[in-house]
């Protein structure tokens, strides 16, 4: 298992470093267009060919490798910071906190997360700039995406409630904020980086597929759901096995993230 | 269940409401209508303005069975609703069934037949199905002219199997599997007998998360393979702004989702009390 956790880390760190590289690495900018030769097959000049409207294949998989790697981490610190807020604080505070706080995420969980991303996405302007729609997506899925990490927080903060050292230090006269930010809080680390870590996948899922629905990032920025989106005119795996690029690379990121995690820091 | 139905209604006309472009109709934009026509216009959507107003007065109309009308699709979403529902309630059915068809043979044989390989196998394609986006599930069924019905089976799939086989081997690990083991009890025997009344509890809950999950599935799977169900009108509502409408289905699928979970629950339930 220690092999698969190292190679994972590997294949993370060779993605993270494409994705810094990307200025130096991509033969061409994103949205630079080779207009003489859309849809061209790979070679020496664009590795994964060109795709509908000209552009390299390749410099568009590197800027979204950026995009995706970097802003689903983004989004998974908003949505722990919450989970914090609401799961952690209410586990705290117990009682009728703790009923309000569970009643919400309840809430959040009882609708599908797909569905609750579209309906939320939706709402928001559609006819936006490139760098606001991935803005806003991100911001969506850090938004919407705490319940889940809410529930497990608030079971760990409940529990830390009633433990020797936090009972001590209310003996001692710690109350309030001070006690859960400078006793609680730490000792909630190791699952909240659970959470976050495990949060960072199902953000980049959740990308894909929102882009794909057409609800993701905007033209002419790339991520790794927008460039998905070719998928759907693929014509055979065998006649175009390049467009399967952003697919597999996605794949590869996601369960290195998956394996990354030990299960004892999954189950935390 | 109630109240956390009424909440989700109330939060879905809360966003809808004070999402930007609410009052933009793309109905104004007809170049002939004359300003009687776009003041009557206003005025139809003037009810909207008051949330809770609006909420209370559908809520009303709901019980006597009234859902209102669609205005992106222009139809009684009452006639929307049971003209989408078959697709849908087939889709999830069969998908479900196939899932934990899956899930279940894939998890026991591994179980009974102890082959790590044949245990990596599982787990490695439930963790391919675990890292596919749903979307591109849908698009790559188009693509291979697989129906969606599979298609939310392998979305459902990956979870059901990897809880199932979580349970089945912290099961195995208790001290009275140890015991019928070194009394030689036969595999089978240990399975039937021993652990699956365990893990049977967990299992119905699971089996109604699972169809909150086979749900949420509907509508990559609808939309983008063109079927005319409720996730697909789910698709159509978010990109109309149709704000009925998308209240409507945020009460039917939160109910849907709720009645799937309590159900897993009080089946949970009896399971426990019976060997209790």
């Amino acid at each position: 298992m220690k092999t698969a956790r190292r190679l994972a880390l590997a294949v993370l760190l060779v993605a993270a470093g494409l994705s810094l590289g990307a200025t130096w690495l991509s033969p061409a900018s994103y949205r630079t267009q080779f207009r003489e030769a859309p849809n061209a097959p790979p070679s020496r000049q664009h590795l994964l060919g060109t795709d509908a409207m000209a552009r390299d294949r390749f410099s568009r998989l590197l800027y979204g490798t950026r995009i995706s790697l970097s802003l689903a981490p983004a989004a998974a610190a908003i949505s722990t910071f919450l989970a914090v807020l609401l799961g952690g604080l209410s586990g705290y505070l117990g009682g009728a906190w703790m009923r309000v706080g569970m009643a919400i995420t309840d809430l959040f969980l009882s609708l599908p997360w797909i569905f609750l991303l579209i309906t939320v996405r939706a709402l928001l302007p559609l006819n936006v700039s490139p760098l606001t729609s991935v803005i806003i997506t991100f911001l969506i899925l850090g938004m919407l995406g705490w319940a889940g990490s809410a529930r497990v927080l608030c079971a760990a903060s409940q529990s830390l409630r009633t433990s020797a050292f936090v009972l001590q230090a209310r003996a001692s006269g710690l109350h309030g904020v001070r006690l859960f930010v400078f006793h609680v809080l730490p000792n909630l680390k190791p699952v909240l980086l659970a959470q976050f870590w495990i949060s960072i996948p199902v953000f980049i899922l959740s990308e894909a597929n929102l882009s794909i629905l057409g609800l993701g990032v905007a033209e002419p920025l790339p991520s790794w759901g927008s460039l998905l989106r070719e998928l759907e005119g693929l014509l055979s795996f065998q006649q175009e096995p390049w467009k399967l690029a952003p697919l597999l690379l996605l794949v590869m990121v996601v369960t290195s993230f998956q394996l990354v995690l030990s299960n004892e820091e999954t189950a935390a | 269940m109630a109240a956390t139905l009424v909440f989700a209604g109330l939060l879905a006309a809360t966003l809808v409401r004070f999402a930007p472009g609410f009052d933009a109709d793309e109905r104004a934009l007809d170049p002939h209508l004359n300003a009687e026509s776009l003041k009557i216009l206003q005025q139809s959507r003037a009810g909207e303005h008051n949330i809770l107003e609006f909420y209370l007065k559908y809520l009303r109309n709901a019980v006597r069975g009234d859902l209102g009308t669609s205005q992106s699709l222009d139809q009684p979403i009452r006639a929307l609703l049971h003209d989408r529902w078959p697709v849908t309630a087939r889709l999830i059915l069969v998908g479900l069934v196939l899932a934990w068809a899956l899930a279940l043979s894939l998890a026991l044989s591994a179980a009974v037949l102890r082959w790590s390989a044949y245990d990596l196998m599982g787990t490695t394609l439930s963790g391919a199905a675990l890292c596919l986006p749903a979307a591109v599930l849908a698009l790559l069924s188009a693509l291979l002219r697989i129906p969606g019905e599979a298609v939310v089976a392998c979305i459902v799939f990956p979870k059901v199997h990897r809880y199932t086989c979580n349970l089945i081997s912290k099961t195995y690990e208790r001290p009275h599997i140890t015991s019928a083991r070194s009394r030689g009890l036969g595999e089978l025997r240990i399975l039937f007998w021993h652990v699956l009344p365990l893990i049977g509890p967990h299992m119905a809950a699971l089996a109604g998360i699972s169809a909150g999950i086979a749900i949420g599935a509907c509508i990559p799977v609808e939309s983008l393979l063109g079927l005319p169900g409720i996730g697909q009108l789910a698709w159509q509502a978010a990109l109309g702004r149709d704000l009925p409408l998308l209240l409507n289905l945020t009460l039917v699928i939160t109910l849907v989702t709720l009645l799937a979970n309590t159900s897993g629950d009080v089946i949970a339930e009896v399971f426990r009390t019976s060997e209790g």
